[in-house]
C-alpha cells in the first residue's frame, strides 16, 4: 500500500498551502499535477549545472545534457514497456495525437475509408481526426457507448468493418473515467489491418501501461498529468509505423544531410520527429517523474486510487444534493453535479472552500449528447489525495447551496 | 430606509442577485423579425446565450434572452435588461460603459447601475467576468449593429 504521508512530503505544493484562507485540496488531477522535488531539482539541475543544447555540443556540459535527455528514452521504454527508439517526445499528449493524425492519419487515409473514436472522446482526439477527414475524404464515424458510457467489445465488433483504417479510443476517459479493452480492440482492429491510436492522457499516469501487451500502433500522454513538467510528452509507435510516418515538422535534429537543390535525407525515428532544440529540461523532468511513480509502483497507484475512488463515490451518493454521472468509474475520476446548480457556480463555491475542482464540459464537447447535461464537475485523484481531501470535498458539498454559491461574490 | 441604503447590506445584494437567477426578467425570445439577436457563446466556459433587442427611434424599446448559463451570467443579463429598456442608445452606451468599470473593478457611478451594482463582487473573481458581462456584450453587439445599419441607410 502506498506511504501518503510520506510521498506528500516530496510535493511542495501539499505543504500546508491555502487556497481562500482554506487549506488547499486539490482535486484536479485529471486537469494538471503537482510535481515532486525530485522533478523539480532535475528540471533546476539543467538550469543551474549543465545548461547548453543536446547533440551538437564538444563540450562536457553539452555531453551530460546529452546523455540526460537519452536517459530519458529508456526510462519511458522501461515505464511503458517498448524501445527506447519507439519513444518521440512531444509537447504533450495534443501535439502527439496530433502527430498521429498528421503524420500517420495523411500518409494512410484516402477517400471513403473511416476513422473510428468515439463520443467520450477528449477534443485533442476528435479534431486532428476531423481536419484529417477534411483533407482525405475519409470519413469520421462513432463506436456507439453503451448506455453506462463506455465502450463495449459488442459494439466495437458491430462499428468495424474492412473501410476503417484507423481507431483512435482514450484507454481511459477524461469525463467519465471509465477503462477501454484497449488490448481487444487492437486485436479486433488488426484483423482488420487498422491502425489503433491510444490517447493514455488519462490513463498512463494511474495504471500500469504495457504497449506490447495492447499491441496498440500508437499511444499518446503528457508529462505534466503524471507529476512531470508541461510541454512535454510522448508519442510511443511500434518502430515499423514510426518508420512509414512523415514528419509534419522538419527542421535541425530531423535530417542527416540536405543540399540546395532540396534533396533531403531524414533522420530515423524517433529523431525525426524531433525537429528544433526540444524541451530538454521537460524531457530530464519526465524521466525522473516516471522514475518516481515507477518506484511506487503503477500497480499500487492504481489501486490506492481505486480505493480512494470507492470511497469518494460512496460518500457523494449519501449527499442527497449530489447526482453523480460515473457510480461504477474504474480511474480516479467522478463526474457529478450539484442538483439544480450550475457547475461552474458549484465550483466557484468550493473554491470558497479550499477545493480546486473542473468545471465545464472538459474539452469532450460532444459527450453532451450522451449525458444530456451540459456540463459537470469532476473531481480527479492522484496518489497524493487522501480520504481527508475527500472528506473535505464532502463537507463542503453539504453547504453548497445557491445562496452560499451567490455569497462567495460578497 | 432610502433605497440607497439597502443596496449597501450584502444581505440584501444578495437576494437581488438569487432573485435574478431565479425568476429572470425577460427570459423569453419572440419570434418577430423586427427585433435582431445576437449569439453569445463564451469559449472559456459553458455560458451559451441569445440576446435579442427590438431598437426603435434611438430607443431600445425591448430585449430578451435566453440560454444556458450560470447564476452570475444569467442574473447581470436579467439586470441588463431592465436597465436598458427605455433608455436611448445613448443613455445605455453610458449605462453599460458604467457596468463595465464596475466589474473591472474601476470608477463607476452607482446611481447609474441601480440593482447591478450587487454584482461588484465579481470583479474580485477574475475567472467570473465574462460571465457577468455576456449578456452586456449582446447588447452591446445590438446597439453597436443598430447604429450602422441606421448609418448605412442615411
Amino acid at each position: 500500500m502506498l506511504d501518503v504521508e510520506t510521498i506528500k512530503k516530496d510535493f511542495p505544493m501539499l505543504n500546508g498551502k491555502t487556497m481562500n484562507d482554506k487549506p488547499l485540496v486539490y482535486l484536479d488531477n485529471g486537469a494538471t499535477t503537482f510535481k515532486p522535488k525530485q522533478v523539480i531539482e532535475t528540471v533546476n539541475h539543467f538550469y543551474n549545472d549543465i545548461t547548453s543544447n543536446i547533440h551538437r555540443g564538444d563540450y562536457e556540459i553539452a555531453y551530460k545534457a546529452d546523455v540526460a535527455y537519452d536517459h530519458c528514452r529508456e526510462t519511458i521504454a522501461k515505464f511503458i514497456n517498448c524501445e527506447p527508439k519507439e519513444v518521440v517526445f512531444t509537447s504533450g499528449a495534443s501535439a502527439s495525437l496530433n502527430m498521429a493524425a498528421y503524420s500517420c492519419g495523411l500518409c494512410k487515409l484516402k477517400k471513403d475509408d473511416v476513422i473510428l473514436i468515439t463520443e467520450a472522446e477528449h477534443a485533442s482526439n476528435v479534431l486532428p481526426w476531423f481536419r484529417v477527414a477534411e483533407k482525405t475524404g475519409a470519413k469520421v464515424e462513432y463506436i456507439p457507448l453503451t448506455q453506462e458510457g463506455r465502450i463495449s467489445i459488442e459494439n466495437f465488433e458491430a462499428a468495424m468493418d474492412e473501410r476503417v483504417r484507423i481507431v483512435a479510443v482514450a484507454s481511459v476517459t477524461n469525463v467519465l473515467g471509465y477503462i477501454a479493452p484497449v488490448k481487444q480492440i487492437c486485436e479486433i482492429a488488426h484483423k482488420y489491418g487498422a491502425i489503433v491510436v491510444v490517447d493514455g492522457a488519462q490513463s498512463v499516469p494511474h495504471m500500469p501501461t504495457d504497449v506490447k501487451e495492447w499491441d496498440c500502433d500508437l499511444l499518446a500522454f503528457s508529462g505534466h498529468k503524471m507529476i512531470g513538467p508541461s510541454g512535454v510528452g510522448v508519442l510511443y509507435g511500434k518502430y515499423q509505423i514510426l518508420q512509414e510516418m512523415e514528419p509534419m515538422m522538419l527542421g535541425g535534429g530531423a535530417n542527416s544531410r540536405f543540399d540546395v537543390c532540396g534533396n533531403v535525407l531524414l533522420k530515423e525515428a524517433p529523431f525525426k520527429f524531433e525537429a528544433g532544440t526540444p524541451n530538454i529540461e521537460g524531457v530530464m523532468g519526465l524521466d525522473a517523474a516516471a522514475q518516481y511513480l515507477m518506484n511506487i509502483g503503477m500497480a499500487n497507484i492504481a489501486e490506492y486510487e481505486k480505493e480512494l475512488h470507492a470511497y469518494m463515490t460512496k460518500e457523494l451518493s449519501k449527499l442527497d444534493n449530489v447526482i453523480v454521472y460515473n457510480p461504477n468509474g474504474d480511474s480516479g475520476i467522478v463526474a457529478f453535479n450539484v442538483k439544480d446548480i450550475f457547475s461552474q457556480d458549484a465550483a466557484g463555491y468550493l473554491n470558497s472552500q479550499g477545493v480546486a475542482v473542473r468545471s465545464g464540459n472538459h474539452c469532450a464537447k460532444i459527450l453532451v449528447n450522451f449525458l444530456k447535461v451540459s456540463d459537470t464537475i469532476r473531481a480527479s485523484l492522484y496518489l497524493y489525495n487522501t480520504k481527508a481531501d475527500v472528506d473535505a470535498l464532502i463537507e463542503a458539498l453539504k453547504t453548497c447551496t445557491i445562496e452560499n454559491c451567490i455569497g462567495t461574490f460578497f | 430606509m432610502m433605497v440607497n441604503e439597502l443596496l449597501k447590506d450584502p444581505m440584501v445584494l444578495r437576494e437581488i442577485i438569487l432573485d435574478h437567477y431565479e425568476y429572470p426578467r425577460h427570459h423569453h425570445l419572440v419570434e418577430d423579425e423586427s427585433y435582431h439577436q445576437a449569439h453569445m457563446a463564451s469559449e472559456s466556459c459553458i455560458d451559451d446565450i441569445h440576446v435579442q433587442a427590438l431598437i426603435k427611434d434611438n430607443i431600445i424599446q425591448d430585449i430578451n434572452f435566453e440560454g444556458v448559463a450560470c447564476t452570475i451570467s444569467t442574473a447581470s443579463t436579467s439586470m441588463m435588461t431592465e436597465l436598458l429598456i427605455g433608455k436611448t442608445l445613448e443613455e445605455a452606451k453610458e449605462i453599460i460603459s458604467n457596468y463595465y468599470a464596475m466589474i473591472d473593478g474601476r470608477e463607476y457611478d452607482e446611481e447609474m447601475l441601480n440593482e447591478a451594482i450587487s454584482l461588484q463582487g465579481v470583479s474580485k473573481q477574475a475567472n467570473r467576468i465574462k460571465c457577468a458581462t455576456i449578456g452586456w456584450h449582446g447588447i452591446e453587439q445590438l446597439i453597436n449593429e443598430s447604429e450602422e445599419d441606421h448609418d448605412s441607410k442615411e
